[in-house]
């Protein structure tokens, strides 16, 4: 189980979350919504301590995941899987070494249980015979693919999506979202996936949750979402550009902005 | 009131440098313990820092020793035995100018070269990423290019000794008509093994500085980019800097005083 208890963060004097609370259960898959440079990456970033909260914190399996020593941190990385906005793959690497890096870092297989394994994770995303080629020879949505397969390669009990859909084509987004149902379906693993991508949102969560102003607006399941009448929602749900009547007063001048907060950073 | 605040936050923003800088020097050591990270990056670090810097290291070389040649015979205009060209060119070269101007040269090259790329993956979140897949960055990506500096940099300033002696030789023999018995009495005459030591000594901690600064910018880096350009020039700056302090630390703490 995920857990961010009353999680505050700040870069400098520019506030990101401020009272961010949000559980996730195990084998579910939540969905966090929310307005670019609302926080939303910064939050995924808590669960795997690449940043730390400055007030509040994050619990992954009743793990205190901000006072954990340097190895047991390392220890819990192992267990989660995180696929990046733009998939991070290492340039100087093959996909073969790239998917088998985790792997090799555990120092558990042999190099031929490894290999074996990275050939499964690629053909998991589709994406079979690749090994020997270099990310740069591949298009944006495979990138993406290989930086799940990354992920599921160590067969970790969670994955977090940061934005996996984005910029890709209609068919592209598809086929990613199919890719995270099946590893919900068939793998068990339990997910929390950034989108602002509302059809992706409402095909792959189990259950939804806005981040609004740096904290959560609405938590509920994909139908209590698409029904909601917080009318911040509705608005970000139905991608309207503006809030009619009374409604329009609820959004600050920051969030109607789309807040250009700094992203990503190491652990300070 | 502006001034006091602009010199607070300057001060407060040196103080939050130098305690980041400290932080990371005590990171990258206790990184040092996780042998199996850094030893197998170590030895390719050690041919692209190291092996592949080779040539730049030379060709200073190669200048350095006939330049000094020429000067001393210049600079001696009769007064002084010519031999002495052999004393002034061994002493200079391995003393200082083998040691300094190599790593100054290495500093642009190494410096700018590990800034660039570990800033690189910084902007693109590969040092995240690694983080993630449960690699410690200073155990992988800090310690095999600092130990490959702190390895390689004399290896080459003292192939750079070697050659820049042999420059100043020939140089000696074409230009100044100076034989080899007279150019070898010369370098002899005042030769210690403590001048390669000292030369030595000194590049060891010029390749241990640009390296670590340069890993230190890099994976500051911030802001794609233009943030990638901006670690690269400023770890070449401060290289450069630390080298000349580093040689005045060592001139005076270790020369000084010496006969």
């Amino acid at each position: 189980m995920i857990k961010w208890i009353d999680v505050y963060k700040a870069f400098g004097d520019k506030p990101v979350l401020k009272g961010f609370t949000l559980d996730v259960h195990e084998g579910e898959t939540v969905v966090i919504i929310g307005y670019s440079g609302s926080g939303k990456s910064v939050a995924i970033k808590h669960v795997v301590g690449l940043l730390e909260p400055d007030r509040g914190t994050v619990e992954v399996d009743d793990k205190d995941v901000p006072t954990l020593p340097r190895k047991e941190l390392y220890e819990l990385r192992a267990h989660i899987g995180y696929v990046f906005q733009f998939a991070a793959l290492f340039d100087s690497m093959t996909i073969g070494d790239n998917v088998a890096m985790g792997l090799r870092k555990r120092g558990e297989m042999s190099e031929s249980d490894i290999q074996h394994r990275v050939a499964e994770a690629l053909e998991l995303v589709d994406l079979p015979d690749v090994e020997q080629q270099y990310p740069a020879e591949l298009s944006g949505g495979m990138r993406k693919r290989v930086g799940i397969a990354r992920a599921v390669a160590l067969r970790p009990k969670y994955i977090l999506y940061d934005e996996p859909t984005t910029g890709l084509d209609p068919v592209t987004s598809a086929v990613i979202d199919e890719l995270m149902i099946r590893m919900r379906e068939k793998l068990g693993v339990t997910s929390v996936v950034i989108t602002h991508d509302m059809r992706s949102a409402y095909r792959v969560g189990s259950r939804i949750a806005m981040l609004y102003e740096g904290r959560v607006r609405q938590v509920g399941t994909v139908d209590e979402i698409q029904h909601t009448k917080d009318p911040i929602v509705r608005q970000f749900i139905e991608g309207r550009a503006t809030l009619e009547g009374e409604a329009a007063a609820l959004v600050s001048p920051a969030a109607a902005a789309g807040n250009a907060v700094a992203r990503g950073g190491g652990r300070a | 009131m502006n001034v006091i605040e602009a010199t607070g936050r300057w001060v407060r923003f040196r103080v939050e440098e130098a305690g980041r800088a400290g932080r990371f020097l005590e990171e990258a050591t206790l990184a040092l313990g996780s042998v199996r990270s850094w030893l197998p990056n170590a030895t390719l670090q050690m041919r692209r820092l190291g092996v592949d810097s080779l040539p730049i290291g030379l060709l200073i070389a190669v200048f350095t020793g006939i330049v000094l040649a020429l000067l001393a015979s210049y600079s001696f205009t009769g007064a002084v035995p010519l031999y002495f060209v052999g004393t002034l060119v061994e002493k200079t070269i391995t003393l200082e100018l083998a040691p300094v101007l190599t790593g100054l040269a290495l500093a642009g090259r190494v410096g700018a070269n590990i800034a660039a790329e570990l800033g690189t993956m910084r902007v693109t979140e590969q040092v995240d990423a690694l983080e993630t897949l449960a690699y410690d960055p200073e155990a992988y990506l800090v310690v095999p290019r600092v130990v490959a500096g702190t390895i390689m940099f004399p290896l080459i300033v003292g192939v750079a000794m070697i050659v820049g002696l042999g420059a100043g030789w020939l140089a000696s023999l074409g230009f100044l008509q100076l034989s080899s018995d007279e150019f070898l009495k010369g370098a002899r005459l005042f030769f210690s093994a403590f001048d390669i030591e000292y030369g030595m000594v000194k590049a060891a901690s010029f390749g241990f500085a640009v390296t670590l600064i340069g890993c230190y910018k890099g994976l500051r880096a911030r802001g794609g980019a233009e943030g990638v350009g901006h670690a690269a020039t400023q770890a070449v700056v401060y290289s450069a800097v630390m080298i000349l302090v580093l040689d005045a630390f060592w001139a005076m703490t270790w020369l000084h005083g010496r006969t």
